[in-house]
């Protein structure tokens, strides 16, 4: 069966015939696989011995939905997948909610769709159940993207915020800030171009080679607010003082310059494929070196110490800075 | 890059650095004052001051220009868009700044009034010719950096023959405000606070030159030097007043010569006279009424003045007796003197003008310097 139409009608939400069209012509054949039965209700996962379940949800409002890198439906997999992964998890499964604005091209949602099966595939996690709403017109953005993520990891793996100490150190898997320079420039609201990218992509890699260190203390993946945000939640859950050398913090030149050009901080701004990482400092080299491997511009950034709980930028001019909690977001909806 | 890291490099910081050690005399205190926002979140952000000599001390001028928007005239913007039928179109970091009973533009935007943020002045223009059932007004802030730029809109304006558009103009001009400092009671008779000299903003020199200095170096005897905005300008601009200091001598130097001349640019200087004209007193938020300090429109230009176009008034408010912004903008007190700072008083929630936009003295050592062992 195949979707005749060009738009989104509200008929494609009303469990008739033309939904049933956009289900069988359009998001089945894109994400066949043997568990997503559209027959049934609630599907059955089966549990490995010795491992524990681990289940992140998480929305996407993306705006624009296309952006150099990646789609909001690449992006859904990654975000998904990358919450999963710093939990020390290997992700299986996902579950996804699709919310369509009246109006909206279907070839943009073919594409979506398609972005989303391959990114999936590439993590190698299937989408088991799914659902579909239709909205207004001016209800809701072109489209919005819900998704729940499902991993399993080996009981007992412990990895806290908690467990930081004084003289841990932090790094980061490569450059930081892409994802959010690359979206502000493909909103188009600034009369600026410049080949950025999303760094939109799967940490599992990054996360895995990390899971095997001893003295892996805490993996986040520093979307929204950006490496200042989780910096700011490190310092705020271990009451230490977090010092991160600026100098050694990798930014892309074109993300510098589009931060310098529009007044933005990169340490604030999202990215979607970098992971920052917290290990015991006698074991910081060979967390690098494994780093390195799957992130060749992975980085050590800093360090925790005993104080107040606050973050220090030690900037590369030689001065020293407190790298203050983001106040009000500048830029609206970016994941 | 090089544009970027090359004016912020470390090493050549702490070549800069040593030179100040070995040229500051260890017998005498500085005060220098950045005079413009600008400089002043340079400082902070790159962490300037943590490589001067103790005997350094900066003080942190008047120069933001959301800052010194006396708040009866940003209360009269916040009445207009509220207005129907208006659009107000506003540089960004206006619409957070709280009028009197915490109002804001953005709070109106909440309510239902039409106001837009834009990054460049011409377009408002655009809005205007899209919308012709509607009044666009743009609300012109800022010192001599912006205002060639709504020069020549109202130019633009007028060569498009567009009727539903005007400029709410509230452009004060830079030396008024330095010589305010020097004549302010603190600086000339108590002797409290000391200014020996003045960091000058650079963009500001590009359109009026260095000039305009000139008069009060020798008048007030106080060396003043332009500066760029890089870290590496800022602290080079350091050394050269500490040298003239040194030296007994009061003159305007050029740090910026790669941007800046004596006489600046002519082609802009010609556009705001054209336009504007100074008005013979305007009210500054934090520093009181001040003589030719600010512009107007002038009259043959008066259709598109908003001040007459909807007969905008303003009432004068009463600001937080517990506001030390008028003292710290002269320098007579740092923010952390002030009760209110980072209690009642913050970014999310300001109250005095220094704490309003992100250039403010008050703002900057709420961002980058609160907790930290050598506030400063």
């Amino acid at each position: 069966m195949s979707v005749r139409d060009t738009h989104i009608s509200l008929g494609h939400g009303n469990g008739g015939r033309m939904m049933r069209e956009l289900i069988e012509g359009l998001f089945l054949p894109a994400l066949s696989n043997p568990q997503l039965d559209i027959g049934a209700d609630a599907v059955p996962l089966p549990l490995p011995a010795d491992r524990e379940l681990v289940v992140t949800t998480d929305g996407f409002t993306v705006k624009p939905l296309e952006f150099p890198g990646g789609n909001i439906g690449s992006l859904a997999v990654h975000g998904t997948v990358n919450d999963i992964a710093v939990s020390g998890a290997v992700p299986r499964f996902l579950t996804l909610s699709v919310f369509l604005e009246e109006g909206l091209e279907i070839a943009t949602l073919r594409r979506v769709i398609g972005a989303l099966a391959a990114a999936a595939q590439d993590c190698g996690v299937a989408v088991v159940a799914g659902d579909t709403k239709v909205l207004g017109r001016g209800d809701c953005d072109g489209m919005y993207l819900a998704a729940t993520g499902i991993g399993f990891r080996r009981r007992g793996t412990r990895l806290a915020m908690a467990d930081v100490r004084a003289g841990d150190r932090i790094l980061v898997s490569g450059p930081v800030g892409d994802h959010g320079a690359a979206v502000l420039l493909a909103r188009q609201e600034f009369g600026l171009q410049g080949d950025l990218r999303s760094d939109s992509a799967s940490v599992l890699p990054a996360a895995q080679a990390l899971l095997r260190v001893p003295g892996l203390r805490f993996m986040r993946d520093p979307t929204r607010g950006g490496l200042a945000t989780v910096a700011h939640e490190l310092a705020g859950a271990t009451g230490l003082t977090l010092s991160l050398s600026e100098e050694r913090i990798p930014v892309n030149e074109a993300v510098q310059s589009v931060c310098e050009l529009l007044g933005f901080d990169p340490l604030y701004l999202a990215c979607e494929g970098r992971l920052v990482a917290v290990v015991a400092a006698d074991a910081a080299d060979q967390a690098l070196h494994a780093l390195r491997a799957v992130a060749p511009q992975a980085a050590l950034i800093g360090q925790f110490t005993r104080g107040s709980a606050q973050v220090i930028l030690d900037t590369a001019f030689g001065g020293q800075r407190a790298l203050d909690e983001l106040q009000d977001d500048p830029l609206p909806r970016i994941c | 890059m090089r544009y970027i890291r090359g004016f912020r490099d470390g090493a050549a910081a702490a070549a800069l650095s040593r030179r100040l050690v070995a040229d500051a005399d260890p017998g005498r205190q500085y005060h220098l004052m950045e005079f413009c926002g600008g400089h002043t979140h340079a400082i902070f952000r790159y962490g300037v001051q943590d490589l001067l000599p103790g005997n350094v001390h900066l003080v942190h001028g008047p120069g933001c220009p959301v800052c010194v928007l006396a708040v009866p005239r940003l209360d009269a913007a916040i009445e207009l868009c509220l207005r129907p039928g208006i659009t107000l179109v506003s540089y960004g970091d206006m619409l957070r700044v709280p009028g009197s009973r915490r109002r804001s533009l953005l709070k109106a935007r909440a309510q239902g009034a039409d106001v837009r943020m834009a990054y460049s002045a011409l377009e408002g223009l655009d809005i205007a010719a899209a919308h012709p059932d509607r009044q666009v007004v743009f609300f012109a802030i800022g010192f001599e950096t912006t205002t060639p730029a709504t020069a020549h809109l109202i130019l633009q304006a007028q060569r498009r023959g567009l009727t539903n558009f005007s400029v709410y103009c509230n452009h004060v001009v830079t030396p008024a405000a330095i010589q305010s400092i020097l004549d302010s009671p603190e600086v000339r008779e108590w002797g409290k606070v000391r200014v020996d000299g003045f960091i000058g903003p650079s963009h500001v020199s590009a359109v009026i030159g260095s000039g305009p200095y000139e008069f009060f170096a020798q008048e007030y005897r106080r060396p003043v030097v332009i500066a760029g905005f890089e870290p590496l300008d800022v602290l080079q601009a350091i050394l050269m007043l500490v040298r003239q200091l040194n030296a007994g001598r009061a003159s305007v130097e050029n740090q910026f010569t790669r941007g800046v001349t004596r006489l600046g640019n002519r082609k802009a200087q010609n556009l705001v006279a054209e336009v504007f004209e100074l008005r013979p007193q305007f009210e500054w938020r934090g520093l009181g009424e001040l003589p030719y300090s600010g512009l107007r429109i002038k009259s043959r230009y008066s259709d598109f003045d908003a001040e007459r176009r909807f007969d905008l008034t303003t009432h004068a408010v009463r600001e937080n007796a517990a506001c030390q912004c008028k003292a710290i903008i002269r320098g007579a007190k740092k923010p952390t003197d002030c009760a209110l700072f980072g209690t009642t008083c913050t970014p999310r929630d300001p109250i005095g003008s220094c704490m309003v936009s992100a250039e403010g003295a008050c703002a900057a050592y709420h961002q980058y310097r609160r907790g930290m062992a050598a506030a400063g």
